[in-house]
């Protein structure tokens, strides 16, 4: 157990900056989800903190010694590859014990700390086979165990559980999660999954272009994105944003598509007309008897929930999510809590909070 | 087959057409080697007549036992077996150490390291023979096991093989090894040589093969009978048309196949093995 620091980290490929000065702060046995589209430098993060590449400028440091010129076997952390990286011609039982052989544990004490994997992870039949022989999940625990064996103060987590089909995928992220609770080992874990994301992490870190865009709790991120990057990214179906102005002295918004809609938590600051993004989460829409007009043009039955897209008459795009079998309409009347609205300013796209009374 | 042939349909070819083919270059690789075993079964006289007999003699042992008489096809046999093996293994240890640093490490010139290792490829000894010959004679190596193996050996063929082989290797591989704290020769010994083992067993029956078959340098560099090989042995013993005992140069040209073919044969099952079980 440990904590790790990471301050100001950069990370230029030639003329490419992919990092853009990334901090953050990982409290002892805590669990930090990674989260970004593709190429947002998520995984040059992670592989920054394993040694695998070294940071442009900043400092990695693990219980507050200052490892960024160390190689990776020196910080004393274990990594989980996308792939596994298992060692084709070892069995499971050579894959797991070498780390330690190379450290030179004596041979006792390797068989007992595999054993003891192997039994936390239910790998004891399969010790003496070779990973071509196993299936994914199997694949995906041994790699589990070779990290655990080392005891490390670190895991690093780099989209192990993306080759797993979704079935898998979701009974392997439970497993993770219990085992990561159980252990206590402070974690690192990238994917592009925001589903992976909300459930594994104690804390978010949503990357956005190199740069840090939010880090918070999984319900803070999702109830209060800190931009409309943020926003969109979480929650599935996205976020719906519709255009507006501020009005009213900055106590409501008058949306383009129509409606003048009061904020229910405060005015915000800011001039007379100022152009703002309202985002209104697909589930919070309410059908009502008046409001925002709908032409659908796409039905999406999900079982216990049906989505809905449509046009309003502005010509802005809209996602209705509603409980139950889908209306047999091709127009819906829709009203918008004020209480759901998150307000964004258009320009910077950055959250717009009430001003403080 | 049969069946496929009645069912032949107009404009198609028959198939014992195919077959008759196939027969024919069968026949083409078979018959020297046929006539060569047949002829190790005869005495000198009948070879001698300038029969080609196609039916198997009796004096086959009495062959082999005159050849053998005198020690010097034994030393021949040493000598190619020798070579051959220190070849193969002389080059596919170069090879793979000089294919190890061009994909693994990153080094100033390394682009330029791999470009003129792969240059030496279109350089065989055949080309370079006088420029070697000079080197080896200047270091007084003429008529030595060195003189005869080194230069063979000092020309990174298989480099590219194990290039490209390597180049296949996932990166995760590489790093899982770092963070396990295996450094480049751990890597190397552990994880590297393993997952080479078919390549390595495809290489060396190529190479041995190879150094097996080699003519033009042993005849320049093997000027005494303590270095030379069976292949420049055989040659010496047709000195001129009238006083060759043909009988017994088949006989050499019998043991002279049969290292290859022993290699060929028993590699095969590793060879397979390599192509049809991949571990990756």
């Amino acid at each position: 157990m440990a904590t790790l620091s990471l301050a100001g980290i950069e990370k230029s490929f030639g003329a490419t900056r992919v990092l853009h000065g990334v901090d953050l702060d990982v409290a002892e046995g805590e669990m930090i989800v990674i989260v970004g589209a593709s190429g947002c430098g998520k995984s040059t993060l992670l592989r920054i903190v394993a040694g695998l590449e070294s940071p442009s400028a900043g400092r990695v440091r693990i219980d507050q010694r200052d490892v960024t010129a160390l190689e990776p076997a020196e910080r004393d952390i274990a990594m989980v590859f996308q792939n596994y990286a298992l060692y084709p011609h070892m069995s499971v039982r050579e894959n797991m014990a070498y780390g330690l052989k190379i450290r030179g544990f004596a041979r006792a004490e390797i068989e007992r700390r595999v054993a003891e994997a192997a039994a936390l992870l239910e790998l004891a039949p399969l010790l003496d086979r070779r990973p071509r022989q196993l299936s994914g999940g199997q694949r995906q625990r041994v790699a589990m165990g070779r990290a655990i064996v080392r005891e490390p103060k670190l895991f690093l987590f780099d989209e192990p559980l993306s080759n797993l089909d979704a079935k898998l995928r979701v009974q392997m992220r439970a497993e993770l999660r219990r085992l990561q609770r159980r252990l206590g080992v402070t974690s690192l874990f990238v994917t592009h999954d925001q589903v992976e994301a909300m459930t594994l992490g104690d804390r978010l870190l949503v990357m956005h272009q190199g740069h840090a865009a939010q880090l918070a709790t999984p319900m803070d991120i999702f109830e209060r994105p800190a931009d409309t990057y943020v926003a969109s990214f979480i929650g599935s179906p996205a976020m719906n944003f519709l255009a507006g102005r501020l009005t009213a002295g900055g106590a409501a918004v008058a949306l383009a598509a129509g409606p003048v809609l009061r904020f229910a938590d405060g005015p915000r600051p800011g001039a007379e007309g100022m152009p703002l993004t309202l985002g209104i989460r697909p589930e919070h829409l309410v059908p009502a008897a008046e409001g925002l007009a709908l032409a659908l043009d796409l039905v999406e039955p999900l079982g216990s929930e049906s989505v809905l897209h449509g046009r309003l008459a502005n010509g802005e795009a809209l996602a209705v999510r509603l409980p139950g079998r889908p209306p047999a309409v091709d127009r819906l009347t829709l009203a918008l809590p004020p209480a759901t609205l998150q307000v964004f300013v258009a320009e910077t796209g950055r959250r717009l909070d009430p001003s403080p009374a | 087959m049969s069946n496929a042939a009645s069912t032949t349909e107009p404009g198609q070819r028959p198939d014992w057409l195919a077959h008759g083919v196939l027969a024919l270059g069968v026949l083409l690789f078979v018959l020297p080697i046929w006539v060569v075993l047949m002829g190790a079964t005869h005495d000198a006289a009948t070879i001698g007549r300038g029969e080609v007999p196609l039916l198997p003699g009796g004096e086959g042992p009495a062959n082999f036992a005159a050849l053998f008489a005198g020690g010097r096809v034994g030393r021949m046999l040493g000598n190619s077996l020798l070579m051959a093996l220190a070849v193969a293994f002389g080059k596919i240890a170069i090879s793979i150490l000089s294919a190890y640093a061009v994909v693994f490490f990153r080094f100033p010139g390394r682009t330029l390291a791999f470009w003129a290792i792969f240059l030496t490829l279109m350089l065989p000894v055949e080309v370079r023979i006088f420029p070697t010959f000079k080197v080896v004679s200047d270091l007084g190596l003429v008529n030595t096991h060195a003189g005869l193996i080194i230069p063979l050996i000092a020309s990174a063929t298989a480099t590219l093989l194990f290039r490209q082989f390597f180049l296949t290797i996932p990166d995760e591989y590489v790093e899982a090894a770092k963070m396990d704290g295996a450094g480049p020769l751990r890597f190397f010994c552990d994880i590297v040589l393993p997952l080479s083992r078919t390549n390595i067993a495809a290489l060396f029956v190529i190479l041995f093969v190879y150094g097996w078959n080699q003519y033009l340098w042993p005849l320049l560099v093997a000027t005494g009978e303590e270095v030379e090989t069976l292949v420049i042995g055989m040659v010496k013993m047709i000195g001129s048309e009238a006083n060759t005992e043909w009988n017994q140069v088949m006989a050499a040209c019998v043991l002279a196949l049969l290292p290859p073919v022993a290699v060929v044969l028993l590699m095969q099952r590793w060879f397979v093995k390599g192509l049809t079980e991949t571990e990756k």
